[in-house]
């Protein structure tokens, strides 16, 4: 069998075999559910101290109706003064009294509500007794203007930017195409992070354990890098794989499990405004209408075309570093820290790209090949000009296959160099070196 | 012509020449030492036969033919940094190096299946590299470098870690693959060792080979005409005109002989005294004296 194959093989085996991979790769995905819902639930978390609100209001602005109750808040209309409430607070049921304030003129907009409590009043009750009193003054203002619900709300209008092709590109498409753009990007960034540093610790421990010096009497330094990159590259899209079908079940199961539907915890925690209940459904139709309408055909084999593009290039120079370093792994962070910083600052022009997919800087860092991996694949569901996405096609494969030639030149004097501090000065002596 | 012709090979690391202009010829079959002191250049020209860097000039012959890619799978290298990897079983780890060397799969079963049987552990199989001693992990190693039977071999301080059981066991193992017609590489810093196990050595210093030939050839080449005279009775007093005393001892002398005949006339004056000799011995240097001589004398040729 060819040797490269072999080493593939074996790399791929070995990882794949491994409990800890398979424990990983089956509860990372109910990890992951369970941590949303768990942060669903700390957002959600409200006071639930029962609280007592009187409310007085002497210019009768509330027209004698008190607001709605809502969970922990209960309030009642008071005839008596403010002061006088006060005053006998210890011995009534009220924990908070408010005065509403009077509306002299209708076109002051600025109020300011009076109360007084036994306790400090939390940021989230500030607001939801505002939010009570605000609507209260907004009915008031209806009725001084002689105006019913259904004239104001027809002055709401609601204005989508369609484009005039046949494609018929909507707002809501451009929120869709950056949650697709940023889920990509996302999932890029980390893969290359995580299987890259594998690699890296992988060329380590052949390192460390001096198996490498055995392996290379047999085969290429290069292939044993080569075989390592696949190896594990593969290791990353089983997982990847995996994942993608284990997230939207674990989704389902966790919340049949703990009874709740998902979406509730999303609104509640504040990620989607509040909506009404038809409002959404047509949203969920909107949202698989437009991804029914993605280009997935397109979207999908650039997605992978780019993901080993970015993989290969930043593994290969993962690979380059852990054969520099020595058994210090403290010493090698230093190393690591040119790889590191451009996957990062990828990840950050890729959130501000998903919003401006055709800015200057949206086009420039689709083609330059460290960043490219990352924020071409949040721009494609924008559908970028074909000479874009060619020409950034172009640049990274180039880029890659030199990155894999210039790490292998590295790689080939890192592993047999032994209790030696590197600098990258002598790194790049290495590239000179003859075979 | 030999299994290995070394061809004035030169091989530079920046500024360092680690090889400098190195020739030698191994004879096919035959135990060669390959000796020097640390920094000498052993493994850089041990990783030019191996292929794994390549000379910058000069020439490698294999077999009589110039070293190529082909050539690696005959060899047998055993480092002196040398490891396994510690999570893989040990069968599939000599079943992945196997194949490595290009054994098919039933050839590397097979081959491995007689070593197991040979050392008695069978039961090691499923085994973890790491769940064994090292002492266990350096037989795998052996076997490792082995099982392809190569033509050549090299073995880089093959013994260090190793129990003395273990020692002659392997030791053992290499004069057994030596009487079947391997050629055996060692490369070492224990005199002791090489002079029990070497035929021929060369000998390596600051990247020149500065000593090559029969381990025999040497010693009689490097010898100071010096016996050991083991004797009872009385010493006749004439007998430091014909020898140089070395030492005296109450019932034996070391002398050293102008030219190694005169050790008969020596012996025959001796002999007419009537002095009773037990045993008459030359003494040659050992290999020990003569690579500290040699690279002493490399290091300050003024004090010579």
């Amino acid at each position: 069998m060819n040797k490269l194959l072999l080493i593939i093989k074996r790399e791929y085996l070995t990882r794949v075999k491994k409990r800890s991979f398979i424990l990983a790769t089956l509860l990372t995905p109910f990890a992951f559910v369970l941590f949303f819902i768990i942060v669903g639930f700390i957002f959600s978390y409200q006071d639930d101290e029962k609280l007592n609100v009187a409310i007085v209001d002497q210019h009768n602005i509330l027209n004698g109706k008190k607001p709605a109750d809502e969970e922990n808040l209960f309030f009642t209309l008071e005839k008596k003064t403010f002061d006088d409430l006060v005053e006998n607070l210890d011995d009534s049921k009220y924990d908070i009294i408010l005065k509403v304030p009077n509306v002299k003129n209708l076109k002051t907009k600025n109020f300011s509500v009076y109360y007084h409590s036994k306790k400090q009043l939390g940021l989230d009750l500030h607001t939801r007794i505002g939010n009570k009193i605000e609507e209260k003054i907004r009915d008031y203002k209806m009725r001084e203007l002689k105006l019913d619900k259904e004239q104001l709300s027809s002055l709401k209008s609601a204005v989508s930017m369609i484009k005039d092709d046949d494609e018929g590109e909507s707002t809501f498409a451009s929120i869709i195409g950056a949650g697709i753009g940023g889920v990509m990007g996302f999932i890029m960034y980390i893969t290359v992070f995580i299987y890259g540093m594998m690699v890296m610790r992988s060329v380590m421990e052949e390192k460390t354990s001096r198996i490498v010096e055995v392996m290379i009497s047999s085969v290429k330094p290069f292939q044993l890098m080569m075989g390592k990159i696949i190896g594990v590259g593969g290791v990353g899209l089983t997982q990847v794989l995996i994942w993608s079908i284990l997230i939207p079940i674990g989704y389902f199961l966790v919340g049949l499990i703990f009874d709740f539907n998902p979406e509730q915890i999303s609104a509640a925690s504040g990620a989607a405004p509040a909506i009404d209940v038809e409002e959404a459904q047509d949203m969920g139709r909107q949202l698989f209408a437009e991804l029914g309408k993605q280009n997935w055909w397109g979207i999908l084999p650039l997605f992978l075309f780019y993901f080993l593009g970015g993989y290969f290039l930043y593994s290969s120079l993962f690979a380059a570093v852990g054969s520099a370093m020595g058994d210090d792994l403290g010493e090698g962070q230093a190393l690591t820290l040119p790889i590191t910083i451009p996957v990062i600052l990828a990840l950050y022009i890729m959130m501000v790209v998903v919003t401006t997919p055709q800015s200057n800087l949206a086009i420039w860092s689709s083609i330059f090949p460290l960043f490219s991996p990352i924020v071409m694949p949040a721009r494609l569901a924008f559908m970028p000009p074909t000479w874009q996405i060619i020409v950034s096609m172009l640049v990274l494969a180039a880029t890659s296959i030199f990155f894999v030639w210039l790490s292998a030149r590295i790689y080939r004097v890192g592993i047999l160099m032994y209790g030696k501090k590197v600098s990258f000065k002598e790194i790049g002596k290495w590239i000179f070196y003859k075979d | 012509m030999g299994i290995l012709k070394i061809d004035d090979v030169t091989k530079t690391y920046g500024d360092y020449m680690a090889v400098n202009h190195v020739s030698f010829d191994m004879p096919e079959g035959s135990i060669f030492g390959l000796l020097g002191p640390n920094g000498a250049g052993k493994t850089s020209l041990i990783r030019i036969i191996t292929t794994i860097t390549r000379a910058d000039s000069g020439t490698v012959y294999f077999n009589g033919e110039k070293l190529n890619s082909s050539h690696p799978s005959q060899t047998g290298y055993m480092p002196e940094e040398r490891g396994l990897y510690k999570k893989m079983k040990v069968g599939d780890h000599l079943m992945y190096l196997a194949q490595l060397k290009g054994l098919s799969k039933s050839e590397a079963k097979a081959k491995i299946d007689y070593w197991f049987e040979k050392f008695e552990i069978q039961d090691w199989w499923p085994k973890k590299v790491e769940e064994l001693s090292k002492g266990m992990q350096q037989k795998i190693q052996f076997i490792s470098t082995v099982v392809h039977e190569p033509k050549l071999l090299i073995l880089d301080e093959p013994f260090s870690g190793l129990d003395p059981i273990n020692t002659n066991l392997i030791k053992d193992e290499i004069y057994e693959l030596n009487r079947k017609g391997t050629s055996i590489i060692f490369s070492t810093h224990r005199m002791e060792q090489v002079e029990e196990i070497c035929e021929y050595i060369v000998l390596i210093n600051k990247g020149k080979n500065v000593l090559e030939g029969k381990v025999k050839d040497i010693k009689n080449q490097y010898k100071d005409n010096l016996f050991k005279i083991d004797f009872r009775g009385r010493l006749p007093g004439h007998i430091s005109e014909i020898a140089n005393i070395i030492e005296q001892k109450e019932d034996s002398i070391t002398v050293k002989v102008a030219d190694e005949r005169d050790s008969n006339l020596l012996l025959q004056n001796l002999l007419k005294e009537n002095v009773f000799i037990p045993s008459f011995n030359e003494i040659l240097p050992s290999l020990n004296e003569i690579f500290i001589k040699k690279v002493e004398s490399i290091k300050e040729p003024v004090s010579v």
